[in-house]
């Protein structure tokens, strides 16, 4: 087990460190969560036209744009793990005798890590756009807690699509053929009670779902979690490991 | 499995590779004695990166056998793992960290920490003649540093057998030369084994010391540079042994993948 952390832990060092000397993707990812909240939400704030109790609409849809946020960044992690296959650096690290899952979730830990930064981008938005956001301790922590594992989620399902995919352009259109779904069949901007029953049983096996919930309940003054937080991070850890096992299984393909 | 003969470094027993209708490796059995420096010859599409892909455990055989350094590549290939390095043709040194941290991240991965890791990073930095850029980032260097540094990276925890995937492709000939000092270096003070594909005749010459030539999959002549040079006349060079065993319109053979991957690394070897 300390063997398998270490060489986890040797991936996310070097994926760290090149994310550290390339900041502009974090800001470039702003942009969008920016859009989302200062323009769609400040509309809809006004518009009244989806039912969210107390809740400012604002209010309301600012954890799903953090959601969303970590969604489109993670989903497209897929794209370095094609360029590094296309550079030999996916057959030099497969050629070691690291444990093929402890190579997986080292780099979704560094998703994990480049998410927080997301969240910390995120935030100074919401904070500029007068989101009531809570500032209590145990909150933030599970907001944090939720930001990482939902990255390390839609980082690892990336890295299984680019696995099958294996070239840019393919996994170029798979990518955008999958966030928007996964974002619209989701409790992101609008409640589960206003879906309509396929959609809603649709939203219940999307992990984006849970993450939502989750952030929902800790992020924002007033805010509830639908699930409750046991329900939302068991499930969101389950699929993690999931897909973790999966990954494991086709990270070597892409060495054929 | 313990290897039952300890003066053979890699043994392949009609190892065969089809991707579906196509037999990319055909039956082939060699072996390859410890302490050899042994070329893999054949024109683009004649299954050397095939047979190393395999051999290095990124690929399994469709049948047939395989042992490196005693072990068996599909039922122990942590333990091959544990015994080899490999460069491959591409060029996998992380442009985007530098010549440490390429070298610590292989370290870490095979097992090496605190004050040994430390060393043997130290060591392989001299070794690749980095000392002095090992905090650069490798994307500013020279394709002959680059591939140095790889060299180095694959010889981190001292394997037994390394094997290179036309390791000087793109090359200019100081760069070349200074690859091949390296690995010479590796074998006398190491007692290293090293397998290594090449399309570069010259390479093969100064290099191996038993060349095995490879045409569409199939094992087409293995022997020493001088015997097989002897054997097609006595005036013929390597090129003339490489022609006759390959049944020669190398122009006319490669595939689209193959082709795409070495312009590619000459490319980005500038």
């Amino acid at each position: 087990m300390l063997a398998w952390l270490y060489e986890s832990a040797a991936v996310t060092d070097a994926e760290v460190r090149k994310l550290r000397r390339d900041p502009t993707e974090l800001l470039s990812r702003a942009v969008q969560p920016v859009l989302w909240l200062a323009v769609f939400g400040q509309v809809f704030s006004h518009v009244r036209g989806i039912p969210t109790g107390s809740l400012r609409y604002l209010d309301y849809m600012a954890p799903g744009i953090l959601a969303q946020s970590i969604l489109f960044s993670a989903i497209f992690y897929g794209i370095a793990i094609i360029w590094e296959r296309d550079l030999g650096i996916v057959h030099k690290l497969l050629v070691t005798p690291a444990r093929r899952s402890a190579l997986v979730f080292g780099k979704a830990v560094a998703a994990g890590l480049r998410g927080l930064v997301q969240a910390a981008v995120v935030y100074l938005v919401a904070i500029a756009l007068h989101v009531a956001i809570r500032w209590e301790p145990l909150p933030m922590v599970t907001v944090a807690a939720a930001v990482f594992v939902g990255s390390c989620i839609f980082s690892t399902f990336s890295l299984v699509i680019a696995c099958i995919v294996k070239t840019r352009e393919r996994f170029m259109g798979i990518g955008q053929l999958l966030t928007m779904p996964l974002f619209f069949a989701s409790n992101a901007i609008y409640p589960l009670d206003i879906m309509p029953d396929w959609l809603r049983a649709i939203a219940a096996f999307n992990p984006l779902t849970y993450l939502v919930d989750a952030l929902r309940g800790a992020m924002i003054v007033g805010g509830h979690s639908v699930y409750g937080d046991a329900t939302s991070f068991g499930i969101m850890l389950l699929v993690f490991l999931l897909l973790l096992a999966l990954a494991a299984k086709l990270y070597p393909g892409l060495a054929r | 499995m313990a290897a039952t003969n300890n003066s053979i470094a890699i043994a392949t027993v009609d190892l065969s590779k089809r991707f579906n209708h196509v037999t990319a490796l055909d039956r082939l059995t060699l072996s390859v004695a410890r302490g050899q420096i042994f070329g893999l010859l054949g024109p683009n599409g004649a299954g050397k990166s095939t047979t190393i892909k395999i051999l290095t455990t990124l690929l399994e055989a469709s049948s047939g056998r395989a042992t490196v350094a005693g072990f068996d590549v599909a039922a122990e290939p942590i333990e091959v793992r544990r015994r080899i390095g490999y460069v491959p043709q591409l060029l996998s040194a992380d442009g985007a960290l530098t010549a440490t941290e390429n070298l610590t991240l292989s370290a870490r991965l095979y097992g090496l920490h605190g004050a040994r890791l430390k060393t043997r990073v130290h060591e392989a930095l001299a070794f690749a003649g980095l000392d002095t850029v090992a905090h650069k980032l490798v994307r500013t260097f020279s394709g002959g540093m680059i591939r140095r540094l790889e060299v180095a990276q694959a010889t981190l925890h001292t394997p037994e057998i390394l094997f290179l995937d036309e390791p000087t492709i793109g090359l200019d000939p100081v760069a070349r030369r200074t690859v091949w000092e390296r690995l010479q270096q590796l074998r006398h003070s190491q007692g290293m084994t090293i397998l290594i594909t090449t399309h570069d005749m010259e390479e093969a010459d100064v290099l191996c010391d038993e060349l095995a030539i490879l045409h569409q999959g199939r094992l087409a002549v293995i022997g020493q540079p001088d015997a097989l040079k002897a054997q097609v006349g006595p005036q013929a060079d390597l090129a003339d042994v490489f022609a006759h065993f390959s049944g020669a319109v190398i122009e006319q053979e490669g595939y689209y993948r193959g082709i795409r991957q070495s312009r590619g690394t000459i490319q980005r070897l500038g």
